[in-house]
C-alpha cells in the first residue's frame, strides 16, 4: 500500500464531498446471530437509509446432512433423524417418512395407529402454529402474546410426552404401526405403548384451553390496532408467485391458494373427518397471522373427532424383525405445520435405504425472501420473515 | 450556607430521589411484567418476592468488562451515558414534592424542563454513532428522527397547561390546580387539569411522553427484533447500567411530569399547606405509581409501531389536536 | 373452505383497551410456571430422562450397541466357565458383563436400545436431574446406570384398560 500525501488525502476528500452528495446505501448484515432470524439465518441486505434494496439470504449454518447420515442408518434408527429437521413439530416430520417406508416395504399400518398418528399429528401441528403465535408478535414488539401461548403449548407437549415420552422428538412411529409392546422378555416393569389412561379425556379438555388461548390471542393480537398497522398490506404475495416459488402451507393458503394435503393425499385417515382449509384474501403478513390462527381451532376441532372415532384394535401390523425394503423408490409428501413436507426413499433392498431427499416446506417459503424483501423497510423486514414461518432446522437439515 | 454546600446537598438529594425510585419501577416491571405473562419473575434474590433482583443485576452488571469496541470513537462512546443520566438528573430539579419541597423553583419551570428532557436524546444519538454499529447508528438516527415527531406535540400539549394556569412555574401550576371550582356541601372541591378540561392534552402528553421514554408502542431506537438493542447494542457493563438507570429514572421522572401538570402533582383536598409538605410526597409517590403502571402496562400489551407510522401519527394527529387544543383552552380562558 | 375475515373493532382504538384487558386479566389470576429447585414438576411415567441398566439381566448381546442411532453405549464382556453343579458334569460357560457405559452427551434419547433389548436389561426412568459441569461426567458406567434402576416408575395404565 502506497502511503498518500497526507494533505493530497484532505483534498481529494474535500473534493468527493463536494461533487457528489449522494450516499451509497449500506450493506446490513442480519445474522447469523440476531433475534429475529429463527436460529442461524444470514441475511446480506443492501439497505438504503431505512429502506432494503436487496437481500441475498445465506442459509447453511444449520446444516447437519440428515441426508448423508440417512444413508448409513437403518430404516428405524432414520426415524430419530427425522423428528430432529423441523423440531417445533417432530411428530409430523415422521408422518412422510413412515409411509414412504411403509409403501415401499407393502406393509399396511393399523387403523388404530393411523389414528394415534393423526392426532399427534395435529397436537405437533397446535404446537407449531403456538410458537408462530408467540414469536411473531415477539417480532413486532409485544412480549406477552409469547407466554400466553407457550403456556397453552405445555399443555400440548406434555399430552404428546404423555404418550410417546418425548416432548419435541417423539420418535414413535415404527414401519407398520405406532410404537408396539416394547422387549420380548418377562419383566412386566416395561412399558407398552398404547394410549395411556386419562390421555383421551385430557385431550379433550386441552383442546377447549387452546380453544380458550384462541379467543385470548384474538383480543390481545389480532384486533389490535398497532398489530394491523404493522401487518396489513405488508409483505403482500399474490398467489401466481407463491405457487411460482413453491411456496406451501399457510403462507401458501394465505394467498388464496386452497391447497392442502391434508385433503389431497390419503396417508392418514383425513377423509373420514369434517375440517375447514381457512384461505387468506391479501396474502399480506395480516393473513398468514389469521390463517395460521384458525388453523390451530381446526386442529382442535379434528382431534375432538379423532378421538370420537378412534377404532381400537392392534398398534402394530406384523412385521419381520429385521426389515428388509425391497428395491424402489416412492415420494410421499404430507401436510406438516410448515408446508409440504416429502421424502423421496430409494431402496435397493437392504436394510438402509440408498438415499434420503428431504423435501422441507421451510426451505422452499424462504425462498421467497429476496423478492418479497425487496423495496421493504428494516422493520418491515422483520415482520415479513416473522410471517414466513420458517425453521432453520428445517432450512438447512 | 455556602454555595456549594448547598448544592452538594442538592445534588445527593435529588439522587436519594431517583436512584431508589428507579429501582422501585425496575423491580415493579420485571414483577407486573411476568404476572401478565402468567410467570412468576424474581424469586430468590433479597429473599422474599425477589424483592432485591434490581440490586442484583446493578451488581451484575459492575463485575462486567467496560467494553469498548475497536471500531468506536471512544470519547464519546464513553461520555454519551453520562449525558443521557444527565438530562433525566437535570428534570428532577424542578419536580415540586410539597409547597416547599422543591430543589429549585424555576419561574420558567415548564420551559426548563422541556429543554432539558430533550438532552436525554442528544446522549442517545452519540451512544448511537460513537459505536461504530450499523444497527447502533440505525437506533441512533431513529432516536433522533423520533424526537422531532414527539417534541412538538409534547410542548403543544404542555402550553395549553400553562396557558389554562396562566403560569410556567411548576408549583404554580399545581397551585392553580387546588383552586376551589365548586363547592358542594360546604366542601371546596378543586379539579386537577384532566378533569379540568385537558383530557385531550392528558391523552397526547402521556403518548408523546412514551415515545420520549422511547418504551414500547414507541421504542424504535432500542427494537430488540430489528436492531438487536439499537444504539444499546454495544454497551455492556456500568455504562449499560447507566443507561439502563437513566430510562428507568427517566420514566419516573415523566410520570412526575404528567402528574404534576395533569393530575394535581402534591395536592391533596382538605389537607392544609403546612400538612402538605408532609403528606404531598406520598400524593406525589401514588400519583407516579400509578402513572408507571399504565406505562408498564402499556409495555407489555402493545406491540412496536413502525418509524414511519410514529411520523404519520404525530404530524397528523397529534399536533393536530394539540393545536385545537391549544385554541379552546384559550377560547375558554377567555370566555370563563 | 372458510375465507378469513378481518377482524376490526366496533370503536376506534378498541382492539388495543382488549388487549389491556387481556393483560391486566392474566396479572390477577393464578402464575402457570413454578419455581424450578423449590418446587418440582413430575414428569410423565413414559418421560424418557434416563436409561437404567439391569446388569443382572444382561447377556452382553450386543443389540442395543449395534442399534443405537449414534453409537453412544460402551459393552465389553468376557466368558466365564462356570464348574459343574455336580460331579462329571458339564463345564458351562457364561457371558459377564464388565462394562456398560453410556454417553449421555452423544444419546439422542430415542429409545432405540430400550426397545431391542430382549432380555429386559434396560428401562427408562423420567429422572432428568443429573446436568454436570464437565462433559465427561455424562458417560454413566455401569454402577451408574444400575442406581437409577430405582427410578424407574411402574407404567401407567392404559386406556379402556
Amino acid at each position: 500500500m502506497t502511503v498518500m500525501d497526507p494533505l493530497v488525502a484532505m483534498h481529494r476528500a474535500e473534493a468527493a464531498v463536494s461533487v457528489e452528495l449522494e450516499t451509497p446505501g449500506m450493506t446490513l448484515n442480519i445474522g447469523p446471530q440476531h433475534p429475529s432470524t429463527h436460529g442461524v439465518l444470514r441475511l446480506v441486505a443492501q439497505v438504503d437509509g431505512e429502506r432494503v434494496t436487496q437481500v441475498q439470504p445465506v442459509i447453511g449454518y444449520m446444516h447437519r446432512g440428515y441426508e448423508k447420515l440417512a444413508e448409513v442408518r437403518t430404516y428405524a434408527q432414520i426415524t430419530t433423524l427425522v423428528n430432529r429437521i423441523d423440531w417445533v413439530s417432530g411428530f409430523a416430520n415422521e408422518i412422510p417418512y413412515i409411509r414412504a417406508v411403509e409403501k415401499l416395504a407393502g406393509i399396511e399400518p393399523t387403523p388404530r395407529a393411523q389414528f394415534i398418528r393423526l392426532i399427534l399429528t395435529e397436537l405437533a401441528r397446535i404446537s407449531s402454529h403456538l410458537v408462530f403465535m408467540s414469536s411473531y408478535p415477539l417480532e413486532l414488539g409485544a412480549p406477552t402474546p409469547l407466554m400466553h401461548a407457550l403456556r397453552e403449548r405445555e399443555r400440548v407437549l406434555d399430552l404428546i410426552e404423555s404418550v410417546t415420552g418425548g416432548r419435541f422428538h417423539p420418535n414413535f412411529n415404527r414401519v407398520g404401526g405406532v410404537k408396539p409392546a416394547a422387549g420380548g422378555g418377562s419383566s412386566t416393569k416395561k412399558q407398552t405403548q398404547d394410549l395411556p389412561q386419562g390421555f383421551l379425556q385430557g385431550t379433550r379438555a386441552a383442546m377447549g384451553e387452546v380453544g380458550a388461548v384462541c379467543d385470548d390471542l384474538e383480543e390481545l393480537v389480532t384486533g389490535n390496532e398497532l398489530i394491523q398497522a404493522r401487518t396489513i398490506g405488508v409483505g403482500v404475495i399474490p398467489a401466481d408467485v407463491a405457487l411460482s416459488y413453491g411456496m406451501s402451507g399457510g403462507n401458501l393458503r394465505a394467498s388464496g391458494v386452497d391447497f392442502d394435503l391434508r385433503k389431497h393425499e390419503d396417508i392418514l385417515p383425513y377423509a373420514d373427518l369434517d375440517f375447514d382449509i381457512p384461505l387468506g384474501r391479501n396474502g399480506d403478513c395480516y393473513d398468514r397471522y389469521v390463517v395460521r390462527l384458525q388453523e390451530i381451532r381446526q386442529a382442535a376441532r379434528i382431534v375432538q373427532q379423532a378421538i370420537d372415532g378412534l377404532p381400537s384394535g392392534p398398534l402394530q401390523a406384523k412385521v419381520p424383525r429385521i426389515l428388509k425394503v425391497p428395491a424402489g423408490e416412492i415420494y410421499v409428501r404430507a401436510e406438516n405445520p410448515k408446508g409440504e413436507m416429502g421424502y423421496y426413499v430409494i431402496s435397493q433392498g437392504g436394510k438402509v435405504p440408498y438415499r434420503v431427499k428431504i423435501r422441507s416446506a421451510s426451505f422452499s417459503n424462504l425462498s421467497i425472501l429476496p423478492w418479497v424483501l425487496e423495496g421493504a423497510l428494516v422493520p418491515d423486514l422483520v415482520a415479513i420473515m416473522g410471517s414466513l414461518d420458517f425453521v432453520l432446522g428445517d432450512v438447512d437439515r | 450556607m455556602n454555595f456549594w454546600l448547598e448544592l452538594l446537598l442538592k445534588l445527593a438529594l435529588i439522587l436519594a430521589v431517583m436512584l431508589p425510585g428507579a429501582l422501585v419501577v425496575i423491580f415493579g416491571e420485571l414483577k407486573i411484567s411476568a404476572h401478565m405473562q402468567s410467570r412468576i419473575g424474581p424469586y430468590f434474590a433479597g429473599g422474599r418476592y425477589g424483592w432485591a433482583q434490581p440490586l442484583a443485576d446493578g451488581l451484575k452488571f459492575m463485575q462486567k468488562e467496560d467494553l469498548v469496541p475497536a471500531a468506536a470513537d471512544s470519547m464519546v462512546f464513553r461520555l454519551a451515558p453520562y449525558i443521557v443520566l444527565m438530562g433525566t438528573l437535570a428534570t428532577y430539579v424542578i419536580i415540586p414534592f410539597g409547597p416547599d419541597l422543591v430543589v429549585e423553583n424555576l419561574d420558567l419551570g415548564l420551559f426548563y424542563l422541556l429543554a432539558v428532557s430533550s438532552l436525554t436524546t442528544l446522549g442517545v444519538l452519540m451512544a448511537g454513532w460513537s459505536s461504530g454499529n450499523k444497527y447502533s447508528m440505525i437506533g441512533g438516527l431513529r432516536a433522533a428522527a423520533q424526537l422531532i415527531a414527539y417534541e412538538l406535540p409534547l410542548v403543544l400539549a404542555a402550553v395549553a397547561v400553562a396557558v389554562q394556569a396562566g403560569t410556567l412555574s411548576l408549583n404554580g401550576i399545581v397551585a392553580s390546580q387546588a383552586e376551589t371550582v365548586f363547592t358542594i356541601g360546604g366542601f371546596d372541591v378543586a379539579l386537577p387539569f384532566v378533569l379540568k378540561g385537558q383530557i385531550i392534552g392528558f391523552l397526547i402528553f402521556v403518548t408523546a411522553g412514551l415515545a420520549e421514554l422511547s418504551r414500547i408502542p414507541f421504542d424504535m431506537p432500542i427494537a430488540e427484533s430489528e436492531l438487536t438493542m439499537g444504539y444499546l447494542t454495544e454497551y455492556s457493563g456500568l455504562r449499560f447500567t447507566m443507561f439502563f438507570l437513566g430510562e428507568y429514572a427517566g420514566m419516573v421522572a415523566m410520570a412526575a411530569i404528567v402528574s404534576t401538570l395533569f393530575l394535581g402533582g402534591y395536592y391533596l383536598p382538605f389537607v392544609d399547606a403546612d400538612l402538605l409538605n408532609v403528606v404531598g410526597p406520598l400524593v406525589l409517590v401514588a400519583k407516579v405509581g400509578l402513572m408507571c403502571f399504565l406505562f408498564i402496562w402499556i409495555r407489555w400489551t402493545f406491540p412496536r409501531l413502525r418509524e414511519d407510522q410514529l411520523q404519520t401519527l404525530a404530524w397528523r394527529w397529534l399536533i393536530p389536536a394539540a393545536l385545537v387544543n391549544i385554541m379552546l383552552t384559550g377560547i375558554a380562558k377567555v370566555v370563563l | 373452505m372458510t375465507q378469513v375475515d378481518r377482524n376490526s373493532a366496533k370503536l376506534p382504538l378498541g382492539g388495543l383497551l382488549k388487549g389491556m384487558k387481556v393483560t391486566i386479566k392474566a396479572m390477577v389470576t393464578r402464575v402457570h410456571t413454578v419455581q424450578y429447585p423449590v418446587v418440582k414438576e413430575t414428569p410423565v411415567p413414559r418421560a424418557r430422562g434416563v436409561i437404567a441398566l439391569d446388569p443382572e439381566a444382561c447377556t452382553v448381546c450386543m443389540l442395543c450397541a449395534r442399534e443405537c442411532p449414534d453409537w453412544c453405549i460402551y459393552i465389553e464382556g468376557h466368558k466365564q466357565e462356570i464348574p459343574p453343579d455336580k460331579e462329571g458334569g458339564r463345564v458351562r460357560t457364561r457371558s459377564t458383563l464388565d462394562r456398560f457405559d453410556i454417553d449421555y452427551a452423544l444419546c439422542m434419547y430415542c429409545g432405540i436400545c430400550v426397545e431391542v433389548c430382549p432380555f429386559d436389561a434396560l428401562f427408562w426412568s423420567p429422572d432428568y436431574e443429573y446436568s454436570e459441569f464437565s462433559i465427561s461426567d455424562l458417560l454413566h458406567d455401569k454402577e451408574r446406570l444400575t442406581d437409577w434402576l430405582e427410578t424407574v416408575p411402574t407404567p401407567p395404565a392404559l386406556e379402556g384398560a
